[in-house]
């Protein structure tokens, strides 16, 4: 993870405020003379009467916009922040102790860009852990792309077990939600993440179909033998579906771990030799069709 | 020419009904929060109900590439179960702020009662507090008078008339309502209210300024094609063209545009998306 502008980290072309200021001096570039307006009138509105916010809360998307915060982001990336979820922490930081009180009817009663609000805030707010966690845990069961990213931020990374963070990184693998994009994941990876994610690789091949490259990498770190051994037992699967599904994860376990190049060298190694097996297996499915 | 109904219950039809309102040209509509056919015994099934409204229900819509806006409101008939109605009216207003609710409604009289009537003037307020346009049902008994009273209460209430829409209107009531300065709105139904020849008729009496046409299709014996059927009759008895589109697009739009949050732009159906991951492809997963 690399240090970019001050109070952001960047993590594989993912901008993570690491406080509100930055968030603050990002929005402000980004706002017209009445969004501006709107923004402050609203802030201290909530600073007099922390209530108000249910209110103010779901107008936010219309009076700042919901564009990304960061004009080169791109249009379908879940985990970029957005004008509205900037402007939706700075309105919560602005309650102050009385958030908490606010958070929980907020999330429940919001359609998905309040939701979203609510859980990239939680970072930033001094929320009790049985009011904030519960609005991960929610967002987690959802299938929402978006809701799932915004629910991974600092907080939730700092409160989730490691059981709980497996799951929900094998979540984000599952409906499609780029691992790239949570900061934080390498310093929390385990031997069973590893295992479950490997064992996940497993099963999609032997369905006959793909799986993102970036799993290799938190498989790699630990390199569950049995789990990796079943997948390298699938390149002689009678079922020609199986072996070329995995020869396809296989070889884009090789690619990635060249590209990582912090790889070990066993994996290389590894990964060379499936290439290997992969080449002989796909001559024999020549033969056989 | 692009169609607008302002008044249809989508929660309670088919993906079959959201297809064929889409071919037929259908590109908006405005769905009022209303009763579902049976009382609700909590306050819940209320706020499900919004929560439907402004997101799967949303959802559903753009997937056949029609906008869908809603108003929120408690309804006449549950306005009278008093101590739930207030229950309802209390978090009425965090709902009432949300995108793409342009407007309150339908509130208004069923029986013409003391409870009705309460719940009828504390909405009125509250459109006024969120500044926006109100969609009054009028009654199916005793209509002529309960219609004179809905627009006594307007006329005694902060909104201007010119944000109100007195819908359900019928050959004995759209006179009062359209000198009242207020929308006149006719719902075209099989059987009840209205029909297209009927509502012919009237507008080519009357014009087409402040007049406004839906299907208010529901769970009931109802046709979510009634607003592009009444566009058909029009134009067999002669209309312009430029003249059915006010009726059908730019009317409504001009009515709930007063919102400020209308969302008119293009989309394309995305058949691959999923609302909260759940897709209304039944059984493949979105890939």
């Amino acid at each position: 993870m690399a240090r970019s502008t001050v109070g952001w980290t960047q993590d594989v072309g993912h901008v993570i405020p690491l406080d509100h200021h930055a968030l603050e001096r990002a929005l402000a570039a980004r706002m017209d003379a009445p969004s501006r307006r709107w923004l402050e009138q609203a802030r201290s509105e909530v600073e007099r009467d922390p209530g108000t916010i249910a209110t103010i809360f779901p107008a936010v998307g219309r009076a700042i916009g919901r564009a990304p915060l960061h004009p080169g982001a791109g249009a379908g990336d879940v985990h970029a922040w957005t004008l509205d979820a900037a402007a939706r922490t700075l309105l919560l930081v602005a309650i102050g102790p009385a958030v908490s009180g606010e958070i929980a009817a907020l999330y429940h009663h919001g359609d998905a860009a309040e939701r979203c609000g609510v859980l990239r805030a939680l970072a930033f707010l001094s929320v009790e852990d049985a009011v904030g966690v519960p609005l991960v845990e929610d967002a987690l069961r959802t299938n929402d792309l978006y809701l799932i990213a915004a629910s991974l931020g600092a907080y939730a990374f700092a409160r989730l077990d490691d059981a709980a963070l497996a799951q929900a990184v094998l979540k984000c693998v599952f409906v499609g939600v780029p691992l790239t994009g949570l900061g934080g994941l390498q310093e929390r990876a385990t031997p069973e993440l590893a295992c479950m994610l490997a064992r996940y690789v497993h099963e999609r091949v032997a369905a006959g179909r793909g799986v993102p490259d970036e799993v290799w990498p938190l498989i790699d770190r630990f390199g569950p033998s049995a789990e990796l051994a079943a997948i390298e037992a699938e390149l002689t699967h009678p079922e020609p579906d199986r072996r070329r599904a995995a020869q396809d994860a296989l070889a884009s376990r090789a690619a990635r771990g060249a590209l990582a190049g912090h790889a070990v060298q066993g994996a290389l190694v590894g990964g060379a030799a499936q290439g290997a097996l992969a080449d002989r297996a796909a001559a024999r499915a020549r033969q056989e069709s | 020419m692009r169609m607008f109904d302002p008044h249809i219950h989508m929660t309670s039809r088919t993906t079959d009904d959201y297809e064929a309102m889409a071919l037929a040209g259908i590109e908006a509509i405005v769905e009022p929060a209303f009763w579902l056919g049976q009382p609700r015994s909590s306050l819940g099934s209320f706020v499900d109900y919004f929560d439907g409204l402004i997101g799967w229900e949303r959802f559903r819509a753009g997937q056949f590439g029609i906008w869908h806006h809603c108003a929120m409101g408690l309804n006449p008939k549950e306005a009278n179960d008093e101590p739930l109605a207030r229950e309802v009216l209390d978090v009425l207003g965090r709902y009432l702020a949300k995108d793409r609710v342009v407007a309150v409604g339908e509130i208004g009289f069923d029986a013409m009662t003391g409870a009705e009537e309460r719940a009828f003037e504390a909405q009125l307020e509250l459109a006024a507090e969120h500044d926006l346009p109100v969609l009054v049902h009028t009654p199916h008994r005793d209509k002529l008078h309960g219609t004179v009273r809905s627009l006594e209460l307007v006329a005694a209430s902060p909104v201007a008339p010119e944000r109100v829409l007195i819908d359900h209107n019928n050959e004995l009531t759209f006179e009062r309502v359209l000198a009242s300065g207020c929308w006149c709105g006719f719902t075209i139904y099989p059987d009840t209210k209205m029909d297209e020849r009927r509502l012919v008729s009237i507008v080519e009496a009357e014009g087409l300024e402040r007049m406004i046409v839906n299907s208010a299709a529901d769970w009931g014996r109802s046709d979510p094609l009634k607003v592009p059927k009444t566009a058909a009759a029009m134009r067999a008895a002669g209309f312009p063209e430029q003249e059915i589109e006010r009726l059908v697009w730019h009317n409504p739009v001009a009515l709930f545009g007063q919102s400020g949050r209308l969302e008119l732009g293009e989309i394309v159906p995305a058949l691959r998306a999923t609302f909260a991951g759940n897709s209304i492809l039944r059984g493949a997963r979105p890939q």
